[in-house]
């Protein structure tokens, strides 16, 4: 088991690196035009500044090379003028990464201005977990409510609203729903906010009784769409154990129905529908990318999005860095869990 | 996962409701593809995005068929391209009359009308624009003369409702009404009964002479569009466009990027988990390690960075979802192959000496095939609602009217706080149903090959 477990931290820790890897391999060259472009700029706006230096050259080419001196410099300064590929400086990056220094953002600050990735993921989580993870807790106890219920009545009403529901609320997508409900219950009856982050500041202590408010809208249209499948999958799972002979037999000895689905099914379906909650937690951590831009949700989503369109790499590692690692962790987790719950499956991971 | 054969699939497939729901629903929509491609010509699908070929439509109209449920009906936005003719010659004068008759039944004053035409002359003729009301009451609106040409040319020009000179002309008959004028638009003055500014419903006849002497013109085009805020059977955006035609073009592209994403990931996934299943040993584990890689991706924000950095055009997409499309059948496949692997006519096989190419091609995928269809149609749907989404982050194609472009551009004008419902409401129904109808065919499939989900 020990020997497993390490073999397991040691494959995941590799595809962390290989992520990452990745990652600067695709954002690297275009982030290395921006910071370049840059750094022109604000060599070109501090000599407009201090129209001086300008005034001090006699020729118009020593002037340009004083610029092209100084932008080289800055460049040197910085590293740039090695290609990101060079070695030393993916190393030094991936080194830096390891002891999870991820240093600061080039664009990006957080809201009380701080331009330290740590400082910026850390604002944004919270606010992430508020929203996703409780829904997702919300989703999966309706969902197994529902599920158990229909499954202790197969082929009734409520177990047929169940299933279609499920089918016919998985094929739509979650953001065109926020779209629409923020259209009815934001504009047409102005019942919650349009946008999802508060006006006013963090500090002041109205703050949090702000954001419950504002989160209201995304939470109701992420459960409406998220509990259908759950409900579905919970059914099936409860479906298939229902068949197993040692439920026949409490049938048999006269055990109630509802004590038999609530008691036995439940606790036998237990090992995948845990296994399904761990990563649906995890997967909850890095939002719904597409949902925060719809309702405007201050979070980790929304913080990758943008980070992506201005091309801000390190917040992009830094995010991916989280959500890789979350979700490795969760698998990994799942499959322990799994493996206890589940005996069968532990004599194949022992191995 | 048994060994079906593909008739009894067949049989049980057409058993089920939901198989046949699902068929039904792409049918039609496939239906629909093929009309579109074949009726709409392939232009209004390249001029999606020039604002020039929609300018004769109305801004963000909402759709005709609301009328039907309104009592006090919304102006339709009209453009009449088929004026009457009528060529009288006295002498040495030529007129050419061009009629439009407009039923006007409608409960609000138009926006404003538009006559714009194409007119070959020589000479300097004289072009009138008047209009006779339901009330007999005959309104000049126009008159002016086409610049002089010596040659034969082609004179393009459109009058708009908001020309200082009709509102000039109209204020000189401003006996004809029993109140103040002056501050009104024009068609407000035109549509409104004498004695107060209400509007009058009926027959309006828009006429445009032209009189020329010893010449004869020759129209090549002539259009009235009167402006109303009601048009087509989904109405229009911000841009002008007919949504009606992005809707439809969208219906062929949803298509094809569900189907060649599905159906090359099935493909390659399935290649991929049975050679590596049917190897074992090493191949499998460092297959399997790749796989890993892969599917520890967060696919979306990858997805994003790729489109970002590379290229966001439709086919590169497609692409890029079918990366991360094959990874979770990847796994099944090869877990099946492996079961597989253990009977008795494969391991026979392999005593025979089959080469492996043989093997996989001709025992293990066969057996996989049941499997293959199913996540075929179960894959669609994701790939569907993945470029929306994408495209409506704004990541799209933009040459494309794809259904999540449009939702873009909904966002963008901000149709919700608008209240421009007809432009957020439809493209999401279709995503919705194009999806349902997968769904339902991979769930009737599913349940076929995997029969412990069925009761």
């Amino acid at each position: 088991m020990k020997k497993y477990i390490a073999t397991r931290c040691v494959t995941m820790f590799g595809i962390l690196l290989i992520t990452l890897l990745i990652t600067i391999m695709l954002v690297g060259s275009n982030m290395d035009t921006i910071l370049k472009q840059g750094i022109v700029f604000q060599v070109r706006s501090e000599i407009i500044e201090n129209p001086a230096i300008g005034e001090s050259f006699s020729s118009v080419k020593d002037f340009e090379a004083f610029i092209q001196d100084r932008t080289d410099e800055r460049i040197k300064h910085l590293g740039l003028d090695e290609p990101w590929y060079s070695p030393q400086r993916i190393g030094l990056t991936m080194y830096k990464i390891i002891l999870l220094d991820f240093g600061q953002a080039t664009f990006l600050t957080s809201d009380s201005g701080s331009s330290d990735v740590k400082d910026i993921i850390l604002e944004k989580l919270p606010r992430t977990i508020l929203l996703f993870t409780s829904a997702t807790i919300i989703i999966s106890i309706i969902g197994i409510f529902v599920g158990a219920l229909s499954a202790s009545k197969i082929g009734s009403i409520i177990d047929r609203i169940t299933s279609s529901f499920a089918i016919i609320s998985s094929s739509f997508p979650v953001w065109w729903i926020g779209m629409l409900m923020i259209f009815l219950f934001a504009f047409t009856y102005q019942i919650f906010p349009a946008r999802a982050t508060p006006d006013i500041p963090a500090s002041s202590p109205e703050y949090l009784g702000a954001l419950l408010y504002h989160m209201t809208l995304p939470l109701i249209t992420i459960v409406m769409i998220g509990f259908g499948s759950w409900a579905y999958l919970v059914r099936n799972f409860m479906v298939g154990i229902m068949q197993e002979d040692f439920i026949m037999a409490k049938k048999t000895m006269g055990i109630n129905q509802s004590r038999i689905t609530y008691t036995h099914a439940l606790k036998n379906a237990a090992p995948p529908i845990i296994t399904i909650l761990a990563l649906s937690l995890s997967g909850s951590l890095g939002g719904a990318i597409i949902t925060e831009a719809v309702f405007d949700w201050p979070g980790m989503g929304r913080l990758y999005f943008e980070a992506i369109t201005v091309m801000d790499l390190p917040v992009i590692i830094g995010a991916t860095y989280i959500l890789t690692v979350f979700f490795l962790v969760s698998v990994f987790i799942a499959d322990l869990l799994y493996g206890y719950f589940d005996p069968r499956i532990r004599s194949s991971t022992d191995e | 996962m048994s060994n079906i054969t593909p008739q009894e699939i067949k049989k049980e497939f057409l058993k089920s409701k939901m198989g046949i729901a699902g068929i039904t629903i792409l049918t039609i929509l496939i239906s629909i593809s093929i009309i579109t491609i074949i009726i709409i010509p392939v232009e209004t699908f390249q001029e999606w995005n020039n604002p020039g070929s929609w300018i004769t439509y109305p801004k963000a109209a909402i759709p005709v068929w609301i009328n039907l449920f309104l009592i006090e009906k919304i102006p339709e936005h009209r453009i009449l391209t088929e004026p009457s003719i009528q060529k009288i010659s006295n002498n040495e004068i030529n007129l050419s009359s061009y009629q439009f008759d407009i039923n006007y039944n409608y409960d609000q004053f138009p926006n404003d009308f538009i006559y714009s035409y194409l007119l070959e002359y020589s000479g300097s003729p004289l072009l009138q624009m008047s209009v006779i009301r339901p009330d007999g009451i005959k309104l000049e609106l126009i008159s002016t003369s086409l610049p002089y040409s010596n040659l034969k040319i082609i004179h393009n020009d459109r009058i708009f409702s908001t020309d200082a000179m009709i509102k000039k002309e109209l204020i000189l008959q401003s006996e004809e009404f029993k109140f103040k004028i002056d501050n009104l638009s024009v068609e407000d003055i035109i549509f409104s009964k004498t004695e107060s500014n209400e509007l009058l419903k009926g027959d309006y006849i828009f006429s445009i002479n032209v009189y020329e002497v010893n010449e004869e013109s020759k129209i090549v085009e002539s259009n009235l569009i009167i402006g109303g805020k009601a048009f087509g059977i989904m109405g229009t955006d911000e841009l002008r466009r007919d949504l009606a035609i992005g809707l439809l073009w969208g219906t062929p592209l949803a298509l094809f990027i569900g189907l060649v994403v599905s159906i090359a990931s099935v493909i390659m996934g399935l290649m991929y988990g049975v050679y590596a299943g049917f190897k074992g040993k090493k191949t499998d584990e460092t297959m399997m390690r790749f796989n890993d890689v892969l599917y520890a991706l967060p696919a979306l924000p990858f997805l994003i960075i790729l489109s970002v950095t590379i290229s966001n055009s439709i086919f590169m997409m497609v692409g890029f979802l079918m990366i991360f499309g094959w990874v979770g059948i990847a796994k099944v496949a090869r877990s099946m192959s492996l079961q597989i692997k253990t009977r008795g006519y494969v391991e026979a096989a392999t005593m025979m000496g089959q080469k492996d190419s043989k093997m996989i091609l001709k025992h293990i995928l066969p057996q996989l095939l049941p499997y293959a269809f199913a996540s075929v149609a179960i894959s669609v749907p994701a790939a569907i609602t993945t470029e929306a989404g994408l495209s409506f982050l704004g990541l799209g194609d933009p040459s494309f009217p794809t259904w999540g472009q449009i939702l873009h551009d909904a966002n963008t004008f901000g149709a919700a706080a608008r209240g421009l419902w007809w432009w957020i409401v439809p493209p999401g129904i279709m995503i919705a149903i194009t999806g349902l109808a997968f769904v339902f065919i991979g769930n009737a499939l599913d349940a076929i090959v995997n029969p412990k989900l069925k009761r």
